[in-house]
């Protein structure tokens, strides 16, 4: 079936809910709204207000009370409604979500998804177009997903529900319904810990996920008329993350460009090219780059184009590589 | 009784007075077995808290919250609690892990620095302790919300200091635990500090118990001293609660007699004469008198009981000793289901490490 990304979530959704009554979706607005995406549109009236529950405003509530559920046997979904909004979770996650299977020696784990859209791109307020996946990578414990297609949307967040380490499912809101695709209706997993090469080329490596994939394509495609071949990555699960396939990329290509959405300083591109300065020193041709987000903070959606970066940045460091 | 002692009035619910009589009519009438084992588990909380501090002195536990003059809020508490009701604990509540029959050996061996004593025996239903202050309440209302949902006939029980209340989490707790009417029973230990900052300092309300009128429930302040009276009002509410009538608060309204931890003085923040003034409400003294007029104690009886929870202790310390040291893989092995290949590197890296030896 043809379908967006944010219908393939709820396909995830709604399939694995069939399957295993311990899946309970929480949130603000996911019961009888649907959620203001509508990733939960229909589960409502299809499991009932057990469920699928509309919580009280309460970023760390919702995941407080997420923890306690796994306590007696329940693997929870909750929903938090922007990525902006999670820090008043933050302690519940950092202090108890990534650790609580380390501080008991494996007696509780905390099996939980928490899904959240992230990103710039949706011309939206304030807040609402963070991308602080870094944030979440640097904690021991959990595991930080984003997809970055529809196909990959419903099966690694059916891997996700299925995992019994904690996710934190991270959902680009600008490719909610940027593109439609064949989903198949069975179900299905995209294992987690493993990227994805989407793209082959043999010059250089493009190291990216979420909204940068779209972005680093056109870029390619682009290199492509000028006689590039890009390599592109999608590292789909960020943390703990597949270091081995963009590895084994670079030392075939000898060149690399990390994409991300996040600021610079500390984002994950730093993780990235330090991994490549231990594993693929003597492959490379030239420095790693980084095309990223400014160290700034998001700005509104009229100035967001100088903000994030798109196709003719990502071009412009391409050529850089190789001119070398 | 829960609803009789309105918080909003000023009302207590207090059984035993400070001379052990009990109030007419409000004595739960428990067996005098029972009272027996009451007043036993409080002297095994005592003499294994004083263990610990003169432990932590030698230098063989860590830090410590020592739990002196709690007796009768943990005891009484986990004395009402069933074998299927869970506890989302804080970091106080010795009383109630020996209570519920948590290894003491474990308890020491956490407090002296290994996260193994922190692995609650199957069949227990602790969850770990919560540092992050307050942070255990919303997880103990979702823990509520997943009984209900499973339909089981059980309650949820956490415990909190009078700061936690202060913490955003107790109002996104209590506030969830109304809308839901979930199988709660809240428990504030009300030791009237924060480690230095005293109650007054966390709310301009006259009561804690009073919160709970706001979330839509009950709320009872008890004498924290008098283990009858906690025992009767958690008994209610856990009932309350297991029959699908809601959750209440219970303000146990009591005094830190030691330090916040060992890493605190509390003569830096309050007076001599107002702890001395708690030394003569002491909760043990004051169960001791009421089995005395019951012809439930006497001095043999006390030696007996004060040598078996010194023996109880020794036990236990000797064996929280005698466990290995944490190895290398018990660090590494249980932050995710499957080591990933990074921390399956860092672990070899450390192995190869220590196999080097110190130069």
């Amino acid at each position: 079936m043809i379908m967006t990304m944010v219908q393939a979530i709820n396909r995830a959704l709604a399939q694995e809910m069939e399957r295993d009554d311990r899946i309970i979706v929480l949130g603000e607005d996911v019961g009888r709204d649907g959620g203001v995406f509508r990733a939960t549109e229909g589960l409502f009236d299809r499991f009932g207000p057990e469920r699928v529950i509309d919580t009280p405003l309460a970023e760390s509530g919702i995941i407080g009370a997420s923890i306690g559920m796994t306590a007696l046997g329940l693997r929870p979904v909750p929903e938090i409604q922007f990525l902006g909004f999670i820090y008043p979770a933050f302690n519940q996650i950092v202090s108890h979500v990534a650790r609580l299977r380390n501080r008991t020696r494996g007696r509780f784990t905390v099996p939980l998804t928490i899904r959240t859209p992230y990103g710039a791109g949706v011309k939206a307020l304030e807040h609402h177009s963070e991308s602080t996946e870094a944030l979440f990578c640097q904690i021991p414990g959990l595991t930080v997903v984003v997809p970055s297609s529809p196909y990959d949307a419903k099966g690694l967040l059916t891997a996700s529900l299925r995992c019994d380490d904690p996710v934190i499912f991270l959902e680009p809101a600008k490719l909610y319904r940027a593109e439609k695709q064949e989903v198949p209706e069975e179900v299905y997993e995209v294992p987690l810990r493993k990227a994805a090469v989407v793209r082959e080329g043999k010059d250089l490596t493009i190291i990216a996920w979420g909204t940068m994939i779209p972005v680093a394509r056109q870029a390619a495609e682009a290199a492509e008329g000028e006689g590039v071949g890009a390599e592109i990555i999608d590292l789909r699960t960020l943390s703990p993350m597949d270091r081995e396939t963009f590895v084994a990329s670079v030392r075939k290509t000898g060149r690399a460009l990390i994409v991300h959405e996040a600021p610079k300083t500390c984002g994950l591109g730093a993780e990235i090219a330090a991994t490549i300065g231990e594993s693929a020193l003597l492959s490379l041709n030239a420095p790693v780059l980084r095309v990223t987000g400014q160290d700034i903070t998001v700005p509104l959606p009229k100035s967001e184009d100088l903000y994030y970066p798109g196709p003719a940045r990502v071009l412009r460091a391409i050529r850089k590589l190789m001119e070398y | 009784m829960i609803e009789t002692f309105d918080p909003l009035k000023g009302e207590r619910l207090r059984i035993l007075d400070e001379s052990g009589q009990a109030a007419p009519g409000l004595d739960p009438g428990l067996p005098d077995a029972e009272l027996r084992t009451i007043y036993e588990r409080m002297l095994r909380t005592r003499a294994a808290d004083a263990k610990a501090l003169k432990l932590q002195r030698q230098g063989r536990l860590g830090t410590y919250p020592p739990s002196r003059g709690h007796e009768a809020c943990q005891v009484g508490l986990a004395s009402a609690m069933g074998r299927d009701d869970w506890l989302f604990p804080y970091f106080r509540d010795l009383g109630m892990y020996i209570t519920l029959g948590y290894p003491l050996a474990d308890y020491f061996h956490l407090w002296m620095g290994n996260e193994a004593g922190l692995k609650t025996p199957d069949g227990l239903n602790i969850y770990p302790i919560a540092i992050p202050v307050g942070s255990q309440i919303p997880q103990a209302v979702g823990a509520g919300m997943a009984a209900k949902y499973r339909k089981l006939p059980i309650a949820i029980v956490t415990t909190f200091g009078d700061g936690a209340t202060s913490e955003g989490d107790f109002h996104e707790g209590l506030n969830f635990a109304g809308v839901f009417r979930t199988p709660n029973v809240f428990i504030c230990l009300n030791n009237q500090f924060a480690i230095s900052v005293p109650r007054a300092r966390q709310t301009a309300a006259a009561t804690i118990a009073q919160k709970a009128v706001s979330y839509g429930f009950p709320g009872v302040q008890v004498d924290g001293n008098d283990v009858l009276a906690v025992y009767a009002a958690a008994r209610e509410a856990l009932a309350n609660a297991r029959s699908g009538q809601g959750p209440t608060l219970i303000e146990a309204y009591t005094y830190r007699m030691g330090d916040h931890t060992t890493s605190d003085d509390a003569a830096r923040y309050r007076s001599k004469e107002e702890v001395q003034e708690w030394e003569r409400r002491d909760p043990i003294l004051r169960f001791r008198l009421y089995l005395g007029k019951k012809g439930l104690w006497d001095e043999a009886y006390e030696k007996a009981v004060q040598d078996a929870a010194a023996e109880f202790v020794e036990k236990a310390v000797a064996e929280a000793e005698s466990r290995p040291a944490a190895t290398p893989e018990d660090l590494f092995s249980y932050t995710y289901a499957a080591m990933p290949p990074e921390l399956e590197a860092q672990l070899a890296d450390l192995k190869a490490f220590l196999a080097e030896g110190r130069r």
